[in-house]
């Protein structure tokens, strides 16, 4: 048990369906309430959708689990009401420091730029964080938390799925339009669709200590290679919510885990690491090794794979829940369009295509921190040694060390739902890009970009020091009347009109970084990525746009 | 005089970093050393350059 948590236990409620034993059909059901299947069920209840969570537990994460949540899951959960909390909690950091032996070889700022609402990373143990996401999944009334669920087959006909569920009460069978399968990494609905899940696996064996203790280490991703009080090994520390902080240390190919995870060996290694005179006390240890692999796809008929279900990351870099949570975030918008006949059901297939290629990029930079933290031949850990030797003194060979690339977002650079570029433009914001934040000001009160962004596709257009052109904004009005859920804002320099959807660039950084003129215009999905942009407003390419982002 | 460039010059590190040790996949030591000696030659005649070379045997043998 753990000295800073309590576990809640929720209660398993029959349901209505159990009693009377007559089979609902439901819109949505989301097996499994993990971070990605909460936050699919809390943005479906954001969009109106109720949805039926089915989760074989009756509470929370246990142990030391997901650690670091970074920007953009953050920004997808601000999106859905509840991220201030999650970082109230949580401890906000933005360097991490590498260190070979004992020299500091490298240091790195993730977010060195100013003027951003969410900061680049927090840390919170995960069980706070799925207990702040069912407690906000409750308060909207349309999650149904259905706890001591299981479910053992699952069946797709006629246009919908059957659901069986084991539950204290026994076996029922349920119904679904669609179902989100966030089951994680061992899905038993992946194994019930007989779907491969390929990839490569690892023989290093981890071992994971949470202490809890009062020291004087800043809130800093610390990673050692061959760390003093461990060598030939790696090892990592991170400060979590409550002065517990997480570490990990590489015990190579042949440990014993059941040894290794004894009281008598782990607290020699932490007292070497800490110091003797540190007071600590152990709150969880564990021993992991894992796996980079993926789904081939993520989206078979009506069942939608998110999350660990789809595809599993080793955990460098972060890259675990953070692009779990993008899942959730490019799904929901398209269920929705595709549940309410607006869009075409391929739009679903973009789904697919979009996170595969997220879940490629992510594996590939696991992958290699991975070969980077434990080199699998003499010759690459010769390079590996070489370049942390060089590190210290020549900048080039600090590109190299790799401790884990942290989970930045993906552009959707490929994506069929992208209108290309017309004009030319700079810096980031490309089509398929994560939008970026800036401050702006809304009837006179300070705000950020990214609040008004998402759940629906905006259109902002960049009005610079002139008023926005009166056909211009009838235009854009009668998009707005569209079937496609859709808004418009009016950037100026300056605040002018204070009309209603106007967002003052206070201190030009929506210029600078979207390197917009007067008169360019982007528009943003739901999901907060660049759909298209254009120098001028041409109303006939915009619903051309409007129309390819949601798969016409 | 041009001197040894040490700041990053790689477009992508990762990218060479993989490829570098892609390519002594499935090797056994020796012949490592061996496709490592035939790099080094092959660079330090792109290279072209004694002073850089100089610099560059010099910044390698340091420490070690």
């Amino acid at each position: 048990m753990l000295s800073t948590y309590g576990y809640p236990k929720f209660p398993y409620l029959q349901t209505e369906e159990q009693r009377t034993g007559v089979v609902r059909r439901h819109p949505v059901v989301v097996v499994g309430a993990g971070p990605v299947g909460l936050t699919a069920a809390l943005d479906l209840a954001r969009q109106g959708v109720p949805a039926v969570v089915l989760d074989e537990d009756d509470t929370v994460s246990v142990g030391s689990r997901a650690v670091c949540y970074a920007k953009r899951a953050l920004e997808v959960w601000d999106r859905l009401g509840c991220a201030r909390r999650m970082i109230d909690k949580g401890v906000v950091w933005n360097v991490g420091r590498v260190f070979h032996r004992n020299d500091q070889v490298y240091q790195f700022d993730l977010l060195p730029e100013p003027d951003h609402k969410i900061p680049a990373f927090i840390n919170l143990q995960q069980y706070y964080l799925e207990e702040h996401l069912v407690a906000e999944a409750r308060k909207t009334g349309l999650v149904d938390l259905r706890w001591k669920s299981r479910v053992v087959s699952l069946d797709q006909r006629d246009g919908h799925a059957t659901l069986g569920v084991e539950t204290p009460d026994g076996v029922h069978t349920l119904e679904a339009d669609w179902v989100i399968a966030c089951d994680g990494a061992r899905s038993p609905l992946r194994k019930m669709l007989g779907l491969e899940f390929v990839g490569q696996v690892f023989q290093d064996r981890f071992l994971i200590a949470d202490v809890v203790m009062k020291a004087d280490f800043p809130a800093e991703r610390w990673f050692w290679f061959d760390a003093p009080f461990h060598p030939g090994q790696s090892a990592l520390l991170h400060r979590q919510a409550d002065n517990v902080w997480r570490i990990d240390f590489q015990l190579g190919r042949d440990a014993d885990p059941e040894e290794a995870k004894k009281p008598e060996n782990v607290v020699p290694r932490l007292k070497a690491m800490l110091g003797a005179d540190t007071a600590f006390e152990l709150e969880w240890v564990s021993v992991y090794t894992f796996q980079c692999r993926r789904l081939e796809r993520f989206r078979h008929g009506r069942v939608l794979f998110a999350g660990d279900s789809a595809h599993q990351v080793s955990p460098f870099g972060a890259r675990g829940a953070n692009s779990g949570v993008p899942d959730a975030d490019n799904l929901v918008w398209k269920l929705k369009l595709v549940m309410d006949g607006v869009a075409p059901d391929r739009l679903l297939d973009s789904y697919s295509e979009e996170r595969v290629a997220a879940a490629r990029e992510n594996l590939l930079n696991s992958t290699r921190s991975t070969d980077f933290i434990t080199p699998k031949s003499a010759v690459s850990r010769l390079f590996r040694d070489a370049v942390l030797d060089l590190a210290g003194e020549h900048p080039f060979a600090r590109s190299l060390v790799n401790s884990g690339r942290l989970s930045t977002p993906t552009t959707y650079a490929g994506s069929a739902l992208n209108t290309p570029d017309t004009g030319s433009f700079a810096g980031r914001m490309v089509p398929g890009a994560p939008a970026t934040d800036a401050p702006v000001e809304e009837n006179g009160q300070p705000g950020w970009l990214m609040d008004r962004l998402g759940g629906r596709f905006v259109a902002l257009y960049h009005a610079g020091a002139d008023p926005v052109p009166a056909e211009t904004a009838a235009r854009l009005d009668a998009l707005a009347r569209g079937r496609i859920p859709f808004a418009w804002f009016a950037v100026t320099d300056r605040r002018r009109e204070a009309r209603p959807n106007e967002l003052v660039d206070v201190n030009g950084r929506f210029r600078e970084r979207y390197d917009a003129t007067p008169g360019s215009l982007y528009l943003i999905r739901p999901d907060q990525h660049v759909a298209g942009r254009w120098r001028h407003v041409d109303a006939a390419a915009l619903a051309e746009a409007l129309n390819r982002a949601i798969g016409r | 005089m041009p001197t040894l460039a040490t700041e990053n010059r790689l477009p992508s590190p990762d990218d060479f970093y993989e490829a570098l040790i892609d390519t002594h996949r499935d090797l056994t030591a020796e012949q490592s050393g061996m496709v490592n000696a035939k790099l080094i030659l092959l660079l330090a005649n792109h290279i072209g350059d004694m002073d850089v070379l100089r610099e560059a045997l010099s910044h390698a043998r340091k420490g070690v």
